[in-house]
């Protein structure tokens, strides 16, 4: 039994200033299993991750590796002694192929070896049932193909201990499965894989064992059999809570958005949407599926007035707004809030307090040359307390403040203006559960008061509980708009790769 | 083995202690220097001091070097808010100090000084500014990088002055000595206090480059552009109009200051008229973190130094230089001191240490 244990974490701790990111963590990873670990934003799973794979140093307790007390000074010790992290956003470089990637970084001979390179990635593909073409360049690749040179990455330097950080939060519901098959096949070769995700239908379908933490302090290591999902959700959150999202019919909507026939061509001059016609109604919230980068950013852009259509109209009210200047468009109460992958990138100042950050959208309208701040400290002091919003005042900066939180800054900054028509993107990217079913609850309110809600999400799930319709695009083109109670999500599936769900009953 | 982790958030007072290290550590360090080249860093730092603030007239010789130090650092603020890295102040000193004689030269001596000064002041805002809406404009409509562009720009207005120095605005009555006409006496700065009024412009704009950048929507709209394009873009900001004006604004109290320079130091145009101040506000702009109340003592005391340096020369025949010296040192020890705010240095004694359980 004692030699079973890949990895065995004891009373870890680790504070960051003030905040106690770890306190008396236990973690215990056996060979050949799939270890899930699970809690919300902020419970401590990313720091906890971040030691073993030797980025941070733990303030107190010990790590044992196959039984071996270690500790890492930096990352290399940590491949070393083989423990391999896929990072969530991909560390690759985009113009090399496949195995020079690989490579990278490697202590080895000056010249690359290139035929011998290629027969390790075979043998490695092989063993473990990847497929990947080692002369492929990143660029050329799907994100699946990306996720799976991560692995063979990882696999190359030898690691037998796979951390993997929301594997699934980019992929299509048929590359999930294939990377299942990959997780399974690792753990039959006697790996051990750590899976940090917040899907927890996944983690029930993969995992053999779970360890929730809550706060920064390990709640329980669970066996996945013996637990069900609102268990978890509990042991997570502290708390019972209700999982249904709720579907409200709005009866004799008006259409309130008509967008005719978009083409957009982007920066690289590739066609980046092409004939998008949809219509959009007050009291409607119209899920986008696709996957990423199939054109879901250029056509919130679009409507906001931020890119260029070459082609085509979108009727506002009676009126066509292609042309008008976004600070037009803002005032005719069209606002957009997209959460970039960084989460701050767009819409929101890192460096800037809420306040500030809610002066953004509304300084234009204040009459005058100077910036009016009392009036929009209390609309601050408003947002943060309907949205709950965690903040130590309305003065810090927000990139202080957690994913979820910045997520509510800027959602709730956009509601609060009383939009026709709100577009929002990812708004529950990272976000963990209690914090994504308040805004799902902010987004029905929307919904409930008349609102046209264009709602561009990531889990097929949640946009077939919560949208009265999902168009799916794929390479900027529309394949299907599909009735969320009429589909499954596998055909949802198959329209995001370019299929139709006629094939699908064909074949 | 040296370990560098990142630092989480550091309290205000380890903040203020590490600046406060990093001074002491380059008035050390400078002393070493002082002392390698064979003189008493005590002794000199000494007369640095009693060279700059000994008298009545010294502490206004340094109060004149503050001045156009001030309010060209003002103007280099605004630019740097906006993350825009106006090195230009040099030329657009230069060009206000042109456009300031244009109108000096041109108008008659019996233009009472109430209209001839705003006049030129006038002027040398508009050159300055036009000189810094060049690379802005170049930079909006074709990314060009505004570091280059805007270094280059000094040369050819330097180079510009020297031409007309030596050329077309010769003084005929100079005996073919090269050097432009003095102003006639309604194009000179008057005196408060024993110091030209330039020392009450400058602290009037402080306040209002303040209030300007704290308080009013374009400051916010500067501040914004500096911290995120994107997030300028998706408020609806004109980020092109934003930069442009922003450099108009900059380049304008740049050239300011040339007027200022011009018609009370100088009392002409002189291809030497700048005289560094262009780059040295880029130190005193960068230490004094971009605020305008703390440029404000930054630049005193960097005008300590010129003018201390200067005394040196004259009274102990030490370079001048030994006072450029230590301007750079500082800086290089507070730039140095950031890397510190942001990370901490440990020391482990093995790397990847195995211990048996």
């Amino acid at each position: 039994m004692q030699s079973n244990i890949a990895i065995q974490m004891k009373n870890i701790s680790k504070t960051f200033g003030v905040i106690k990111a770890n306190e008396d963590v236990n973690l215990t990873v056996l060979n050949g299993e799939v270890h899930a670990l699970l809690g919300e934003n902020g419970a401590g799973k990313s720091t906890l991750m971040n030691m073993l794979s030797g980025i941070y140093s733990p303030d107190s307790g010990s790590i044992f590796i196959q039984g071996q007390r270690v500790r890492f000074n930096s990352p290399k010790d940590s491949i070393a002694l083989g423990i391999g992290m896929v990072h969530q956003h991909f560390k690759l470089v985009d113009v090399l192929t496949a195995k020079e990637n690989m490579i990278l970084g490697q202590k080895g001979s000056f010249f690359t070896k290139g035929k011998e390179l290629s027969t390790n990635v075979k043998e490695i593909s092989d063993q473990y049932g990847l497929d990947i073409n080692p002369d492929k360049k990143v660029y050329e690749m799907s994100v699946g193909e990306k996720q799976t040179l991560e692995i063979i990455k990882v696999l190359y330097r030898g690691a037998t201990v796979l951390i993997m950080d929301e594997p699934t939060a980019v992929l299509t519901p048929q590359e999930i499965k294939k990377l299942f098959n990959i997780i399974r096949n690792m753990k039959e070769q006697g790996c051990a894989v750590v899976i940090i995700t917040h899907k927890l239908n996944e983690v029930m379908e993969i995992s053999d064992r779970i360890t929730v933490l809550r706060k920064g302090k390990s709640i329980a290591t669970v066996e996945t059999d013996k637990v069900d999902i609102s268990n978890l959700i509990e042991m997570m959150v502290g708390k019972k809570v209700d999982l249904a999202i709720e579907k409200k019919i709005i009866e004799n909507k008006k259409p309130l958005m008509e967008v005719d026939g978009i083409h957009v061509i982007n920066s690289d001059k590739k066609v980046a949407l092409e004939n998008i016609s949809f219509t959009l109604s007050g009291g409607e919230l119209l899920g986008v599926a696709g996957v990423a980068g199939s054109g879901q950013k250029e056509l919130c852009e679009t409507i906001a007035g931020l890119t260029h259509a070459d082609k085509g109209r979108i009727f506002f009210e009676g009126d066509n707004i292609i042309g008008r200047t976004p600070r037009d468009i803002i005032r005719l109460g069209i606002r957009m809030g997209f959460i970039p992958e960084d989460r701050l990138g767009m819409g929101l100042v890192g460096a800037m307090d809420i306040v500030h950050n809610i002066i953004l959208k509304d300084y234009q309208n204040q009459p005058g040359i100077f910036l009016k701040r009392a009036e929009c400290a209390k609309k601050a002091t408003k947002i943060v307390e309907k949205l709950d919003i965690q903040t130590p005042s309305i003065h810090s900066p927000v990139k202080k403040l957690s994913g979820g939180n910045i997520q509510k800054v800027l959602l709730g900054r956009e509601i609060d203006s009383d939009p026709k028509v709100l577009i929002t993107a990812y708004p529950v990217r990272g976000l963990d559960i209690g914090a994504s079913y308040k805004i799902y609850d902010l987004l029905n309110e929307q919904k409930a008061n008349g609102v046209g809600v264009l709602f561009i999400g990531e889990d097929l799930d949640v946009l077939i509980d919560l949208c009265d319709r999902i168009m799916v695009l794929c390479h900027g083109k529309i394949t299907g708009i599909v009735d969320p109670s009429k589909v499954t999500k596998e055909e949802i599936g198959l329209l995001m790769t370019g299929g139709s769900i006629g094939q699908e009953a064909d074949a | 083995m040296i370990k560098i982790t990142k630092r989480a958030e550091l309290p205000k007072t380890q903040e203020a202690l590490i600046n406060a290290a990093a001074i002491i550590f380059s008035i050390v360090c400078a002393g070493l220097v002082i002392l390698i080249l064979g003189y008493n860093p005590i002794k000199i730092f000494h007369q640095i001091i009693v060279g700059a603030l000994g008298t009545e007239m010294r502490i206004q010789q340094t109060i004149i070097k503050a001045i156009p130090l001030l309010i060209t650092s003002l103007g280099i603020a605004i630019a740097f808010k906006m993350k825009f890295w106006n090195i230009g102040g040099e030329g657009q000193i230069m060009m206000g100090a042109f456009g300031a004689s244009l109108v000096a030269l041109n108008i008659p001596s019996t233009v009472p000084s109430v209209i001839a000064l705003p006049a030129m002041a006038g002027a040398a805002i508009i050159f300055g500014g036009l000189w810094a809406f060049i690379p802005a404009f170049f930079k909006a409509k074709m990314g060009t990088n505004e570091t280059i562009f805007t270094l280059m720009m000094n040369y050819i207005s330097i180079k510009w002055v020297t031409y007309l120095q030596y050329g077309p605005w010769k003084d005929p009555v100079s005996q073919g000595f090269p050097k432009i006409a003095n102003f006639e006496a309604n194009a000179i700065l008057p005196s408060l206090f024993g110091v030209h009024i330039g020392w009450i412009i400058a602290l009037v704009l402080v306040v209002i480059v303040y209030i300007f950048m704290n308080h009013t929507k374009k400051g916010f709209e500067i501040a914004v552009v500096g911290q995120s394009l994107e997030t300028a873009r998706y408020a609806g900001m004109n980020i092109n109009a934003v930069i442009i004006t922003a450099m108009l604004v900059s380049g304008g109290l740049c050239g300011l200051a040339g007027m200022i320079q011009a018609s009370a130091i100088e009392r002409t145009l002189t291809r030497a008229l700048s005289g560094g101040y262009g780059f040295t506000a880029i130190i005193t702009t960068w230490l004094g973190r971009l605020s305008p109340p703390i440029i404000m003592f930054v630049c005193f005391a960097f005008a300590i130094l010129i003018q201390g340096g200067a005394y040196l020369q004259i009274a102990l025949l030490v370079p001048a230089a030994v006072a450029d010296m230590i301007q750079g040192v500082i800086l290089f020890f507070v730039l140095g001191s950031e890397f510190f705010l942001m990370y901490k240095v440990g020391f482990e004694r093995k790397s990847a240490k195995k211990e048996v359980a």
